[in-house]
């Protein structure tokens, strides 16, 4: 896989960019890449980049997220340290930006060194199973106003359709033929499919590129949600 | 099967009010249930439906209030402390007797409290919460396809009672993700001859008023509620029963405190104790009959809440303190892990045996 200096995932409020953002900071770090991981989100106050603040550390990678994260203090406020993600280029930098075009704004204070640069992917994560955006005209719409509210064009699209534990693997390729018609609408190609790893071991020999995730259990998962016991690491 | 949606609980509540018929919405945005007004905000006007963001808490249940008075499927959604203000405004609809539908998506409180989960807000639903004599409905999603499935059934008996019905959820239900469907939704119509419509000169002008200047009057109109009310709690109480066939314990949780329960009540079997789960899904009417029934079976219950221990009254009074029931909680926005209801299990086995 090609790493830009910068990548940035954004999209529809509960598309799973956090999940993403996570796994490829880990995928970057798991290639020896020295990695660092913002989470810019202004809009949502719970699914952080934090949640997995044990995992990233593990792995090496820096984590950068507000300082009120997870706590009772519901403040739109990001912490200076997220400017050295643009102005540290020795370092592979992983932005999980809020959702829709609101949580966009918040990006727009470090799109100029990001374009000055000119070394980043773009991001727009799609998963056409979320209610406002079942079609490629909708998640057109909403792609046009996140570019609209931080003033950076998408530059690739990746497929993260899925039903959380209900995800097959034709859940995906519905969604990547969904996805495929948003790269004609958009003129943007479609950059990486993202799975669940038992879902992205199905999906391996049908898929050229597949990102494989690990993601976060939780405490009020029924057991009908919970799948087997998962062999760690995944990126080894 | 039915097509499969990825929904967020606050978003599950909005579509299935949209499917319910409800075109008119009046809030004031709080966390964590804002994504019920961001999608209203999206859709209603695409549907020929008011979105209304009013200046105020007050401002919008008495809007709600209005539309009611009118005869149409209308919502308001809020958090604990806009709960709060819009109590004045329910006790009106109550003493109006006009369906209007309510969702409160609990966080940490008293006061201005936290924005993290809580069942907190347990008193306040179930007892009225505004002045005077009054009950509302209160259900109480698990999920998020309950979320939807509750919803509709919310604007279903608040029309068929002319009353209001509430969700009582709280923030993780409000915010976390699950695949849902819409498909078997049953939505019912109700004739509505008492509606502010206009007469058209053809009828008697129709009168929506809480305020009566006779206190016999007032007190007729009182008794006639409470009629009204016995019939719902004879008729309208849900719950749903979990390994309770054998049990020696039950276990009572609503909400995300019964996924957890659900959690450490197979964990529990797993140790060979004989533990059950009754899960309220109507926190009034409480099902007052099944945790009677039970009362005959166990020898202990334990109550598992995001609060100081609220519902744990109404498992009292329901069983007439025949048994035990220990508490076990966590408060502020904590959720009790399911090691902390296994303990609690494990403890109450002890008394048991």
């Amino acid at each position: 896989m090609e790493h830009k200096r910068v990548t940035l995932f954004a999209g529809h409020y509960g598309s799973g960019k956090t999940n993403i953002a996570v796994n490829y900071a880990l995928r970057l770090a798991g290639e020896g890449k020295k990695t660092a991981i913002a989470d810019l989100d202004i809009v949502n106050p719970y699914f952080r980049t934090a949640d997995s603040a044990r995992e990233l550390a593990e792995a090496g990678v820096d984590l950068i997220s507000p300082q009120f994260a997870n706590s009772n203090v519901d403040l739109p406020a990001l912490p200076a340290e997220a400017y050295r993600l643009v102005e540290d280029r020795s370092l592979y930098a992983v932005m999980d930006i809020g959702g829709d075009d609101r949580g966009a704004y918040a990006l727009g204070r470090y799109v100029p060194y990001i374009r000055e640069e000119g070394d980043y992917r773009m991001v727009f994560v799609a998963n056409f199973s979320r209610p406002l955006t079942r079609t490629p005209e909708e998640a057109l719409e909403v792609m046009r106003e996140i570019e609209a509210a931080c003033a950076l064009p998408f530059t690739d699209i990746v497929n993260n359709t899925n039903l959380a534990h209900e995800t097959t693997s034709e859940t995906v390729l519905h969604g990547l033929g969904l996805t495929e018609q948003l790269s004609e609408l958009s003129g943007l190609p479609v950059w990486l499919t993202t799975a669940e790893e038992r879902v992205a071991a199905e999906l391996a020999g049908r898929l050229s590129e597949v990102l494989p995730m690990r993601l976060q259990e939780k405490y009020f998962d029924l057991p009908e949600q919970k799948g087997p016991p998962k062999p760690r690491p995944l990126f080894g | 099967m039915a097509e499969r949606i990825l929904m967020k609980g606050n978003e599950a509540i909005a579509e299935a009010a949209i499917r319910a018929g409800c075109r008119h919405y009046f809030g004031y945005p709080i966390t964590p249930q804002t994504e019920i007004a961001a999608y209203m905000a999206k859709k209603m006007p695409k549907i020929g439906g008011v979105f209304l963001q009013a200046e105020s808490e007050i401002a919008s249940i008495n809007m709600v209030y209005g539309a009611a008075a009118a005869g149409m499927r209308v919502m308001t959604s809020s958090s604990s402390p806009g709960i709060s203000l819009k109590s004045e405004g329910l006790s009106y609809i109550a003493g109006s007797d006009v369906p209007a539908f309510v969702v409160n998506v609990q966080r940490g409180g008293p006061g201005l409290g936290g924005i993290q989960p809580s069942q907190s807000d347990y008193f306040q639903a179930t007892k009225g919460g505004g002045h005077g004599d009054y009950h509302m409905i209160v259900l109480a999603p698990a999920s998020v396809q309950e979320m939807a499935s509750l919803t509709i059934k919310g604007f279903n008996l608040a029309d068929k009672y002319r009353m209001t019905s509430m969700i009582l959820a709280d923030g993780t239900i409000g915010q976390m993700m699950e695949p849902i469907s819409f498909e078997d939704a049953e939505i019912e119509s109700y004739d509505k001859p008492w509606a502010l419509t206009g007469t058209g000169m053809q009828r008697k002008h129709n009168i929506v008023n809480s305020l009566y200047l006779k206190p016999d009057e007032l007190e007729r109109t009182n008794f006639a509620r409470f009629e009204k009310y016995k019939t719902i709690e004879e008729n309208e109480a849900l719950y749903e029963a979990y390994r309770m066939e054998d049990a020696e314990i039950c276990v009572v949780a609503f909400g995300i405190a019964s996924r957890v329960a659900k959690n450490a009540v197979a964990a529990a079997r797993n140790e060979g104790v004989k533990v059950g789960l009754i899960r309220p899904i109507t926190l009034w009417p409480f099902p007052k009959k099944a945790l009677r029934q039970a009362a005959e079976q166990v020898k202990a219950f334990v109550s598992v809440e995001l609060n100081m221990g609220q519902m744990i009254d109404d498992i009292r009074l329901a069983t007439e303190c025949t048994r035990p029931v220990s508490l076990c909680n966590r408060t502020g926005g904590m959720i009790p892990s399911p090691d902390q209801v296994l303990e609690s299990i494990r403890e109450a086995a002890k008394g048991v045996n």
